[in-house]
This record gives C-alpha cells, structure tokens and sequence, in this order.
C-alpha cells in the first residue's frame, strides 16, 4: 500500500515527508510501547500511535520504518518533525483511534497475510 | 585478536529527549562499512534498548562498538545503581522503570529481553551501588 493510500484512508494529515507519499509499504504496528515496537521486526513498516515524543521516531528509524502516524489529533512537536525529516520518516495524524485506524488499515489490506 | 575498528560513546543521562543519539550514529557506521541491512538493525536496536536504559535507569554512561571481522562486539557501561537480581530483570515484563518513564513509552520490561533477543550473546556484569556492564555481541 502507497502511504498516500494509507493516509486518504485514514482522513490523515501529512506533517512531513512529501517524497516518500509514493513509497510502499507493507505492514504496520500499533503500539504506545516503544519496546514492544522494537519486539516486531518487519521491512518497510508503519507505525501507529498515541505516544508523542522524540523517541518515537527514534525506535521507528531504529526498525527502518517509513511512516509514523499520530491517532487521536496528536501532533508532533518540531524537534521529531526535525528528526524525521532527518531521517526520511513521513509523519501523519489523523482523528481515528488507534483501534479504528489499525482496523481500517487491516481492512484494507495493509499487513494481511 | 584481529583487527578492529572501534567506536565510543559518551551517553548523556540528563536528556531523554536526545537519548538514543549513539544509536542512530551507529547506525550510520556501519552502514557506511557496508554491513548487512538485518545486522545493522540487530546492532542498532540492541545498543538503543542499552542506551534508554542507562539514561533510565543509571544517568548515563558509555557506549562502544568493536567491528571485527567476524562479529561486533557492543559493550555498555554505567555507574548506576546496579541490577540487584540480573535473573528477574531478565523477565519479560519485569521493570523497576517509574509511571514517568512508562508514559514515555519505556518500562515494559522488555528492555534486556530485546537485547538477549537481538544478540547472539550478552552477559551482564553488575554490581548494587556500583554499576553495570553489559557485553553484547552479533556474528556476522
């Protein structure tokens, strides 16, 4: 699934990482615990989320994740923006619960084996 | 011994928000030495896992990373307060990390699990009152 799939599905708001909008990925994880995060190891991932701080987009770079996407109308501060960017992490928010974003995502093909 | 390149880190406890920092440089490291991508990311999240915890758990600390030809070789090291019973800290699930800590996203207890998980070997030297060492090492 392309990310700007993903984020028109999820009614998400892009806050960096225009370029990557058209990169694939295939899977993703929902967690508010970074170490259970790091537990799931798979290429190209997606992470979802209610956490906001730094090392959220530490552990996603740390599992070569694509994309991070803030449930709940959470938003970013400009130092992970900055990070982001840094390391090519495209961060999205939308209003949906974790739960329900997870389920959309789910629903729709993303990570279905 | 064969040769090596060795790298060091000086972990800073004060900052949560910097913490991981060694992480991502050595990550760029061994990247630039050509490594495979799933060792990189074992070494990587073995050493950040490493790193949270001192800034958690021990004020900082130091980080190195030896490259062999034949493995890499993580070693961390705290003057904290030492791990009273290394057995139960092992556990998934067993943290003594603070509700602060836990609303960062840390203190699941699955720290030294994740990295017994991602290395091929770990010891954990420590002492109450005086500090830990951990010794992690991936073959490559």
């Amino acid at each position: 699934m392309k990310i700007k799939t993903l984020s028109e599905l999820l009614g998400a708001e892009l806050i960096c990482g225009e370029s990557h909008l058209e990169s694939e990925v295939h899977s993703a994880c929902g967690s508010d615990m970074m170490s259970d995060v790091l537990r799931y190891v798979k290429d190209q991932g997606v992470l979802l989320t209610g956490l906001v701080n730094s090392q959220v987009i530490r552990t996603a770079e740390m599992m070569d994740m694509m994309c991070v996407v803030f449930v709940r109308s959470k938003r970013p501060t400009l130092e992970m923006i900055h990070i982001a960017d840094e390391c090519g992490i495209a961060l999205l928010t939308t209003d949906l619960r974790l739960y329900d974003a997870c389920g959309i995502l789910y629903t729709n093909g993303l990570g279905v084996k | 011994m064969s040769e090596h390149l060795a790298f060091h880190f000086d972990v800073d406890g004060e900052n949560f928000v910097s913490a991981g920092q060694a992480s991502v440089q050595i990550k760029k490291n061994l990247r630039q030495l050509g490594l495979p991508p799933e060792t990189i990311r074992r070494v990587s999240i073995a050493m950040y896992e490493g790193e949270i915890n001192m800034v958690i758990h021990a004020n900082g600390g130091s980080a190195d990373v030896l490259v062999y030809e034949d493995k890499i070789v993580i070693i961390l090291d705290d003057k904290g307060p030492g791990i009273k019973d290394i057995e139960q800290a092992m556990q998934e699930g067993f943290s003594t990390a603070t509700d602060r800590v836990r609303a960062l996203g840390f203190g699941a207890g699955m720290g030294l699990p994740n990295m017994k998980h991602y290395t091929d070997e770990m010891t954990i030297e420590s002492t109450v009152g005086v500090g830990t060492k951990i010794t992690m090492q991936v073959n490559l």
